[in-house]
Parts: C-alpha cells; sequence; structure tokens
C-alpha cells in the first residue's frame, strides 16, 4: 500500500496517518499505523524526547500492567520495550489471585527512550518529523492536516493528536509559575487554541511529580531495600528479554519531623495559595495534601527508586509536592536515610488542558469530525499504560479509517482496554483516570495471564501479530483445552497413600473419589501436587505440560464457579452491548423516554445499546424503550 | 433478538380471585419448572406435550416438601406470547403461595422480569405488530413509572436511609479489600479477614431484619391479607359477599357450613384486600370441622388485619368475648353484623361491652341491607392507612422486586462469608459483595464505581 500516492516528489508532506506526540500514546499509535501499511508522520516537538518518562519511570503495576499486557498482546511496542529496558521487575499480588496479579518493571528511562527511538526510526513507512504544529486543517468536519509553526504543511487522511499534558500547559513550584509542557519544554499553545476553534470543548486539571535526589548521597542502611524478582519474569508473550542484575529500590518513611515541616510550610503550598486550579489525581496526592487530610497519621511510605543503571538520580515516590523548593529540600533531609540527600530536580506541578473524552466515539475518533482521533494524556488520563492503550486503539483506527475500513472496538468483556475506553468516552472524568482492577466487571476473566488467549487473533486479523506468534497461542489454547479434558476424567480414588499425600499438604484426606479438576479446586493443592497423586497414564499427559499451560488449568479449577457466573452476565449483557444504535437518530422525537434520558442521549450520542445503559441518567427503563424503537426502525428499513 | 436468560414473574391481574399465576419465559423455562412441580403421575414435566395443562405440586427441591399444589400449563416456543419457551403455575391466589412459587422458581434460575418485559419480549419476537409499537413502549414506560413510584414512595421515607446506609457499609468492606487489591504495592494492611467477616454477618443480620418488615410493601402490591373470623352464624360469609358485591361463600342457616377457608380479592379505596372467610372459631368435635377451625386460627395468624364479626343482635356473647380476647391487638376491626335486627338499646350495649380499650365500638354493619358498609370502609381504609395504621413509618419495601433484589443481597452476603472464612482468595469475596452491592443498589439506583473509589480516597491514604 506504501507510496499509493504516486512519485516522491508529489507525495512529500502527504501522509496517510499523522500523529502529534511522541509520548507512550503516540509511540504506540505511529508504529500501529505504520506495521499496518500506512504512511504515517510523528510530529514531535524535539526528536531529542520520544517516549519520556518525566513521572517514575515504572511501567504496569496493578490494573495498568494488565493494560500492559493487553497492548503486547495486541502487537503494541510497551511490553517489549519495557523488558528491554528494565532494571528490576517483579509480579504484585502473588498472595491473593491470578486474576488480580500483575508486573510492575523499573524502567532504565533512558535506556527506554533510546530502544523506542531505535524501534521507531527503524520502523518502515514511519517518519518522525520534528515541529509544533499551529493549527488542524480541517473541512466539511473532516481533518485533512496540519500546519506547523514553521510554515509546512502536512497532509493527512487521519490525524492522531497524542499531545499529554503540554495543551496550554503551566508549570507550578511554590509561588512561581510559568508557561511549560514539562520542566524545560514549552508548551502547545496554538494547537489547543485551533482545537477550541474547531469547537472541541477543554477542560483543566493538574497533576505533580517528587523530587528527584542523587542517589550517591542517600544512606541505604537507613531504608529497607526492595529487591526486584529473579525467574524470568517479562511483559512481552513473545520474546525472552536478555538476562540483567537487578536494581534494588529502597523504602523509608516520613516522620513527625517530616510533617512539621510540611505543615509549617502549607501556606505555601499551591493548594493553599490558589495559583494551581485544574483537579488532580486523588490517588496519588502530593505530601501536603496527605498531611492536610490524615493529620493523624505519624508516617507515609516514601519510596527511593532508581532512575537508571547510568544516572544517579532517583525518584522519591511518595515525596510528590510543589512547595518551594527550600522547603522541598527541608522535607527530605527530614526522612529517614536522606539526610544528607542532594536535590537534584525539583518537584513540580503542571496544569494542562484535556479534551473532555465523551466527544469521542469507541474508536477514539471525534464524534463530530472525521478523521481526527486522540489518544493519551489530552484525554484525561494519566499514566504511561493508560497512555500506549488509547495509542494503540487510535493507530489501529486512525489506520483503518485512512483506508476507509470500520474501527475495532474492544468491549469491557473483553479486555482492560475496552474498559479504559468505555469509561472514558461513555462516563467521562472528573479527576486523571488511572485504571483500577475494581473496574473491571469481568476481573476474573480479564488477567494478565490470558491476555494472548483474549486478544492475539484480532491483533493478528489487523496485522499487527505474526502467524508465528498466533500459532504459539493456538498451541497454547489447544493444550489448555486437552488438558483440561484430561484433568475432568482422571480419577482420584481414597487409599492410603492419597490420604498420606493430602494431609501432608495440609488438606482433607478423601471420602470419595474425586477427579484431579476437583482436587485442583483446593487452595491448598498446587497443578504438580494433584498431578502427582494420579495414575500413570494421566500423569503422563497432565505431568508434561507447559508451565504456561499448568497455570491456566489450575486458575480455572480456582474460579471455577465465578467464572462461569460471569460468562453467564456477559451473555446476558450481549444483546444490548450488540445492538448499534445509528448515528444522527433524533433522540427527542422518541416516545417514551423520559426527558433527561432524551437530553442525554442526544448529547452523547452513544454507539450502543449498552453504552447508552451506563450513561448517568438513563434508566434500563429507557433503555427497553429505546430498544423497541431501535428493533422498529430495523423492522422498517 | 435472543435476549436469552429466562424471567419470571406474578402475573395475576388484580380481581382474579382465588387462582394466582406465576409466569415464566425463555430457554430454560421448561427446565427450571420441571426441577420444582411433579405431575401427580409421576411423569417428568419436561416431556410434556406443548400446550398441556398438568395437575401436581411444587416441591422445594431443598427439602422435597410440596410448597403447594398447582396446575401448570407448559407452552414451548414457538407458539407464545414471546416466541419463548413459556411456562405457567397456577398456584392458589394467598399472595404466600404465589410468593413461595416464584422464590424457588428464581432459586432455580429465573430471573425476575423488569417492568413489562415480557411484552417488551413479546414486541421484540414480533408478536405484537408493528403499529402496536409505540403504544408498547408506553406501556414499559408506564409500567416502570408506577413501579418507580410506588418505589420513590417508599424511598423517601426510612427505607432509602436504611438501605442506603447498608449499602455503604457494605462498601466499607469492599473498600478495605479492594485497597488491598489495587494498591498492595503500597503501605497497606493485610485485610484483617475474621473482622470483615464480622462486619459482614452483621450487615446480614440487618439486612434480614429489614425483609422482615416488608410487611406494608407487600400489602400494598399484593393486597392486604384480610381474615374474617367470630363464632359461628354471626354473618362472616354474608359480610364477604357484601363486600364483594356478590355471592361468593356459601351462606347457610346452618352453623359452621363454611367448613374451609375462602379467599377472595376485593379492592376497598384503592387498597387491595386478600379477604378470607374462616370457619366458626368454636370448640368442637366434629373431626372435619376442626380441621376448618384449625385452618382459621392460621389465617388469623397470617393476616394482616381481622375482621371480628359479632352478632348485634345476640349482642356480645361470653363465647364472643372469649374469642375476642384471643385475638392480636392492633389490627383487628370489630364489626356488628345484623344491625338491622337488633334493638337499639342491644346496639348499645355491645358498644359499652366491648373490650373497648383494645377495639373501640364496634362498626355496626348490616351485610344483608348494606347499611354501615361505607363505615366499614372507611374503617379498613383508616386501619390500613390511616394514622395508627399497619405500621406505615417502618422502613419496609415496596415491591416483589425490592424484596427479590434485597434476598439476593442477603445471598452475596452469605458467599462472601463463606469464602472468607473458607481462606479463599479476596478477590472472590470482592465478586460477592459486589453483587451484594448492585443488588442494593438497583433499588435505590446507585452505581457502585463512584463511592467506592470515594470510600477509598475518604478513608485510605492511597498515592506515593
Amino acid at each position: 500500500m506504501k507510496g499509493r500516492r504516486g512519485d516522491a516528489a508529489t507525495a512529500g508532506l502527504n501522509f496517510d496517518v499523522v500523529v502529534v506526540g511522541a509520548g507512550h500514546a503516540g509511540c504506540e499509535a505511529a508504529l500501529a499505523a505504520a506495521r499496518m501499511g500506512q504512511r504515517v508522520a510523528l510530529v514531535t516537538l524535539s526528536v531529542e524526547k520520544i517516549a519520556l518518562m518525566p513521572c517514575n519511570p515504572a511501567v504496569g503495576g496493578v490494573g495498568k500492567g494488565q493494560l500492559t499486557r493487553e497492548v503486547d498482546a495486541l502487537g503494541g511496542e510497551q511490553g517489549r520495550n519495557t523488558d528491554r529496558s528494565f532494571i528490576q521487575i517483579k509480579m504484585l499480588n502473588t498472595s491473593k489471585g491470578p486474576a488480580v496479579r500483575a508486573l510492575r518493571a523499573q524502567a532504565d528511562k533512558r535506556l527506554y527512550e533510546d530502544w523506542m527511538r531505535h524501534t521507531i526510526f527503524r520502523t518502515p513507512g514511519l517518519e518522525v518529523v520534528q515541529g509544533e504544529v499551529a493549527s488542524l486543517d480541517v473541512s466539511r468536519e473532516t481533518v485533512r492536516g496540519l500546519r506547523l509553526v514553521d510554515g509546512r504543511r502536512l497532509g493527512a487522511r487521519a490525524v492522531v493528536l497524542a499531545t499529554g499534558t503540554f495543551l496550554r500547559a503551566k508549570v507550578v513550584i511554590g509561588d512561581r509559575s510559568y508557561p511549560a509542557g514539562r520542566v524545560g519544554e514549552l508548551p502547545a499553545d496554538h494547537l489547543s487554541t485551533s482545537l477550541r476553534a474547531v469547537g472541541l470543548e477543554l477542560g483543566r486539571f493538574q497533576s505533580a511529580t517528587p523530587p528527584r535526589i542523587d542517589g550517591r548521597t542517600i544512606d541505604p542502611a537507613r531504608m529497607v531495600p526492595q529487591p526486584g524478582e529473579e525467574g524470568g519474569l517479562r511483559f512481552s508473550h513473545w520474546q525472552e528479554p536478555a538476562a540483567r542484575t537487578q536494581v534494588p529500590c529502597y523504602l523509608t518513611y516520613t516522620t513527625p519531623d517530616t510533617h512539621d515541616v510540611v505543615a509549617s510550610h502549607l501556606h505555601l503550598s499551591p493548594l493553599k495559595s490558589g495559583s494551581i486550579g485544574g483537579r488532580g489525581p486523588r490517588y496519588c496526592p502530593s505530601i501536603d495534601r496527605k498531611i492536610i487530610n490524615f493529620p493523624d497519621r505519624t508516617r507515609h511510605p516514601v519510596f527511593v527508586e532508581p532512575e537508571g543503571a547510568r544516572t544517579f538520580e532517583m525518584y522519591l515516590q511518595g515525596l510528590t509536592t510543589s512547595l518551594p523548593v527550600f522547603v522541598q529540600e527541608a522535607i527530605i533531609r527530614a526522612t529517614p536515610g536522606l539526610e544528607n540527600a542532594r536535590l537534584v530536580r525539583p518537584g513540580y506541578a503542571v496544569e494542562y488542558d484535556y479534551i473532555i473524552p465523551q466527544q469521542l466515539k469507541l474508536s477514539l475518533e471525534y464524534k463530530h469530525m472525521q478523521g481526527l482521533f486522540s489518544a493519551g494524556q489530552i484525554n484525561g488520563t494519566s499514566g504511561y499504560e493508560e497512555a500506549a492503550a488509547q495509542g494503540l486503539m487510535a493507530g489501529i483506527n486512525a489506520a483503518l479509517s485512512a483506508r476507509g475500513e470500520p474501527p475495532v472496538v474492544l468491549t469491557r468483556d473483553q479486555a482492560y482496554i475496552g474498559v479504559l475506553i468505555d469509561d472514558l468516552v461513555t462516563k467521562g472524568v472528573d479527576e486523571p483516570y488511572r485504571m483500577f482492577t475494581s473496574r473491571a466487571e469481568y476481573r476474573l476473566i480479564l488477567r494478565h495471564d490470558n491476555a494472548d488467549e483474549r486478544l492475539s487473533a484480532m491483533g493478528h486479523a489487523l496485522g499487527l501479530i505474526s502467524d508465528a506468534q498466533l500459532e504459539q497461542v493456538q498451541r497454547k489454547q489447544t493444550l489448555i483445552e486437552e488438558g483440561s479434558l484430561a484433568l475432568a476424567s482422571a480419577q482420584v480414588r481414597p487409599s492410603q497413600a492419597s490420604d498420606e499425600a493430602l494431609e501432608s499438604l495440609g488438606t482433607a484426606p478423601l471420602t470419595e473419589t474425586q477427579s484431579a479438576a476437583q482436587l485442583l479446586r483446593r487452595p491448598q493443592l498446587l497443578f504438580d501436587d494433584v498431578v502427582r497423586l494420579l495414575d500413570a497414564t494421566a500423569r503422563d499427559r497432565l505431568g508434561g505440560l507447559p508451565s504456561d499451560v499448568a497455570e491456566q488449568l489450575a486458575i480455572r479449577a480456582q474460579y471455577d464457579g465465578y467464572i462461569e457466573r460471569q460468562m453467564a452476565e456477559i451473555r446476558r449483557h450481549k444483546a444490548t452491548e450488540g445492538t448499534l444504535i445509528p448515528r444522527g437518530l433524533d433522540f427527542h422525537s422518541l416516545e417514551g423516554l423520559t426527558v433527561e434520558a432524551k437530553d442525554k442521549l442526544a448529547r452523547l450520542q452513544p454507539e450502543t445499546l449498552g453504552q447508552a445503559s451506563r450513561i448517568a441518567g438513563v434508566s434500563p427503563a429507557d433503555v427497553s424503550v429505546l430498544m423497541i424503537h431501535l428493533h422498529r426502525r430495523q423492522a422498517d428499513s | 433478538m435472543a435476549v436469552g436468560d429466562t424471567i419470571v414473574a406474578l402475573s395475576t391481574a388484580a380481581g382474579a380471585g382465588a387462582i394466582g399465576i406465576v409466569r415464566m419465559s425463555g430457554p430454560e423455562a421448561v427446565a427450571i419448572a420441571a426441577g420444582v412441580f411433579r405431575p401427580v403421575d409421576g411423569s417428568d414435566l419436561a416431556g410434556s406435550e406443548s400446550h398441556r395443562v398438568r395437575y401436581g405440586h411444587v416441591l422445594d427441591p431443598s427439602n422435597g416438601r410440596a410448597v403447594d399444589e398447582a396446575l401448570v400449563l407448559l407452552m414451548r416456543a414457538p407458539a407464545t406470547y414471546t416466541r419463548e419457551d413459556v411456562v405457567e403455575v397456577h398456584c392458589h391466589g394467598g399472595s404466600a403461595a404465589q410468593r413461595a412459587v416464584l422464590r424457588l422458581l428464581i432459586a432455580q434460575g429465573a430471573r425476575p422480569a423488569e417492568p413489562g418485559e415480557f411484552t417488551k419480549r413479546a414486541f421484540l419476537a414480533g408478536r405484537i405488530d408493528l403499529a402496536q409499537a409505540e403504544s408498547v413502549a408506553g406501556l414499559v414506560r408506564a409500567r416502570s413509572a408506577s413501579a418507580l413510584r410506588a418505589a420513590m414512595r417508599q424511598l423517601e421515607g426510612g427505607l432509602s436511609d436504611r438501605i442506603r446506609d447498608l449499602r455503604s457499609r457494605m462498601i466499607q468492606v469492599l473498600a478495605r479489600l479492594e485497597v488491598g487489591i489495587d494498591f498492595s504495592d503500597e503501605d497497606v494492611d493485610e485485610v484483617d479477614r475474621p473482622q470483615a467477616s464480622a462486619q459482614l454477618q452483621e450487615i446480614e443480620r440487618d439486612l434480614r431484619g429489614l425483609l422482615e418488615t416488608a410487611l406494608l410493601g407487600r400489602a400494598l402490591e399484593q393486597g392486604v391479607r384480610t381474615a374474617i373470623v367470630g363464632r359461628p352464624n354471626v354473618g362472616k360469609s354474608s359480610l364477604l359477599n357484601a363486600l364483594l358485591m356478590r355471592e361468593r361463600a356459601i351462606v347457610s342457616e346452618v352453623p359452621g357450613t363454611t367448613r374451609d377457608t375462602v379467599e377472595e380479592l376485593a379492592e376497598i379505596a384503592g387498597i387491595p384486600l386478600h379477604l378470607v372467610d374462616t370457619a366458626g372459631l368454636r370448640s368442637s368435635h366434629d373431626h372435619l370441622e376442626r380441621l376448618g377451625i384449625e385452618r382459621s386460627r392460621r389465617a388469623v395468624e397470617q393476616a394482616d388485619l381481622v375482621l371480628a364479626v359479632i352478632d348485634l343482635s345476640e349482642g356480645v356473647t361470653s363465647a364472643d368475648e372469649e374469642l375476642l380476647a384471643g385475638l392480636p391487638g392492633g389490627r383487628v376491626i370489630l364489626v356488628g353484623n345484623k344491625c338491622d335486627l337488633a334493638p337499639v338499646s342491644a346496639r348499645a350495649r355491645a358498644g359499652a361491652r366491648a373490650p373497648g380499650d383494645l377495639l373501640g365500638s364496634p362498626c355496626a354493619v348490616s351485610a344483608l341491607t348494606g347499611e354501615g358498609l361505607d363505615l366499614l370502609r372507611d374503617a379498613i381504609q383508616n386501619a390500613v392507612v390511616g394514622d395508627g395504621g399497619l405500621h406505615l413509618e417502618e422502613p419496609l419495601l415496596a415491591t416483589e422486586r425490592q424484596r427479590l433484589l434485597a434476598e439476593e443481597a442477603v445471598r452475596g452476603l452469605e458467599s462472601a462469608r463463606r469464602v472468607l472464612d473458607a481462606g479463599l482468595a479476596d478477590e472472590l469475596v470482592c465478586e460477592d459483595v459486589r453483587s451484594s452491592i448492585q443488588a442494593l443498589g438497583s433499588i435505590t439506583g446507585e452505581d457502585l464505581m463512584p463511592d467506592l473509589l470515594d470510600e477509598i480516597f475518604h478513608r485510605f491514604c492511597i498515592g506515593k
């Protein structure tokens, strides 16, 4: 498909897809569109600044780690790039069940940038363009490209905005504030104005980071080391990462002295002085906010995290603040292990415009602007993982749109990505949106460990997952199905041997013959324990299974009943979720809807009945009435 | 359009009398019904031909006990109203029996239907033509609206506070568990499982308490159970007929003619009443009659309201006094019948000798001439909805749907405690607590996620 616009001279600055912003959303969008055969431009303010990690250089975490795995299963880059650059990795929630386990890695942030830049520059069909966007080029509610401040015009069939926090951004430290996208970088004020000019509604959020210190000036002996986990953990389904020595993080706690320093300077906090206005994330409060809201706590944790193997900078997770620099230094020195720490970069707050995400369709395209997509922090989210997930989907759908094909949409029962996007475009945001596993109603099904089974076929259909990769997943699935049957048919009879074995594992002996599948439901028994109880034939069939297959079989047994319940719930909602609402339907003309429902539906223009049902103010009765009208229209036509 | 699941609802029209219909529609309808219904000929219901009526018993599969005798009408898809398999269980009209059957079917996997859902399915299946579509939409809206109005009336009072309180206590427990899951890499303590279990148990106890007070809600939706009692031949059956304004119970001069209880539905000032005519309450050695008297005592025990009838032409006899003394206080209306036959002095004497502190003066009526019936109707209305009526100030669950949702919430809590106590993973406890919260949220129309996040960020110092 490349080069179909004729020779190089006329093609010049015409692209299929133009992506604005080379952060975590922009990189995924550009790579996905290019890998789908589109001619792509990635516009960035600085070629030096690709895939930056301005907050702490960690990827994953509970909820977020699932997103990264899903991005990987669909053929995205974040998982692999993290595997190439982490200095520490661990599995979280190992004391809980598999559905809520997730990987979290500490990246070497320079290495992370380098690998991503390397991949971007080596991807055919993807051009990096340095420049600032002056305005969108729009006609008849369709995006045609954009203009750069330097006068260049980039033609495009689809544009993905992934500008992060840069829209009309303002950095605040203490009583000082100045326009900046990140410390030391210019904001994108032109674009913000241009977006308003084409009719987009913007809101304002704020976010903040903690100070960075010189790692050579900390006292590790006064802190608790937080080592990584050995054993070959990785994000990517497809590639073994190179072996490396992991670097520990450290845990320390604030003291009443630390709190005194904060309390006695609160009048200087931008929170109090009002120099910062937008709403910030409640899950990431500044130390100022923690001391105001939880005055009874005598200590708060501070995680001291290295930012890379080739830098001495360390990140003080837990000490986010935009108090004046001299107060930040005093706070640090009042904290055990950091008494002599030298401040390298002060913490700061940033206030920025975001686009009210209800203006987007589930494809991340604007409802009223064909070909214009947006992804990442500009949509009111926070986090590299949330950004990458949206970037990937926006890139895929921009490519499909450029080709004139219908978009792909992940549903809430398919992926955390589906939960994320549906939440954003249906319910909107009132603080920067972060993924939690509790947001997913089908949490037991949307697991870290089965992202490949859930999504790789879709990635393959889009051309982002290779035949070999898909075969790898299909082999695993076949083995799981066979193993599942073998477990159900293998019987264990009560015997002295089985009694002794079971009792030694801390569980009751058998009172009757049970299948291996039933035994596996006992929380005390691991897969291998059960296999050892089987006769030779069954042991041969089940004992030789790869560990990831055995893991899936154990999970199915453990969640037995609950997974069926969630599947039944999903089936129940299939009819509404799958019913499309035609674009431009005149909700006000529909008899039987409440006035409130009509207004909300008309404003938000949901794409499916399921989406309509999640709009606040639309009752189950309204959904029934809507269903009847839709059905009638269908029958009429 | 395949909807997928099987729905069930009471579908007795008001005034339909002694038979109540529980209707079920969906792919599992036949299987679910076969699980609780045993035809008298011992055959399996599932093997029945379509559009046939079978007679037998509804059994509770958990203990094998018969709940009611019933006729079951089985209609297989597609020749049904919804084009799905439809099963109707025709059982005795008493609301208790219908509710028991309904609950059994739900326990077997049917889902309580939303307002207007049968009609909606009929429409979606193409059983109702396009010209009717607008009116179907209107009907769904209207049914929902009236259900909603009833619910709102209740929710304005103490009920919503009670439910919100229970729900927010559940959210507190859930938040504690979810914090341990979503923020486990922060400085969060392990969940205290015995404490969580104890909290859930306490919430469960309070929720059960709420369910027990569901009297009036049921009354408004399904009728006030009203027992007519009195010694033989004071005219109980005549009074029943007079209130119904038609002949129904066998009226006879011979004392003890009404050996069985007779139940009828009447409407008084918009309040549905299930009038239960009982055999005369008196000591008897006749076996059959003793059976009837036993049933009468039970009817009084189960009644929401009792009409105690005396014969004004005879005045208050010692048998009357004995009978009246045995009635539960607070929900009895004393009715003096045959006022047309009674001398004025006898009426006055009856008023003076009645246990006035308990019942006040009798309401003098003549079932024969209709004299005084309006006053009796006023008295009934006053007893149900007036000051000091049937505990209107108590928070009560207004509709069967609300009751079922509250019961679902109780089941979720039970399961959550079992999972906690068995040492299974936190996320499974969360599943059960969530299902409980969602059930209560369906009563009050509240969405879990914003409240859960508020609770988490309000109570726990999260964020690094």
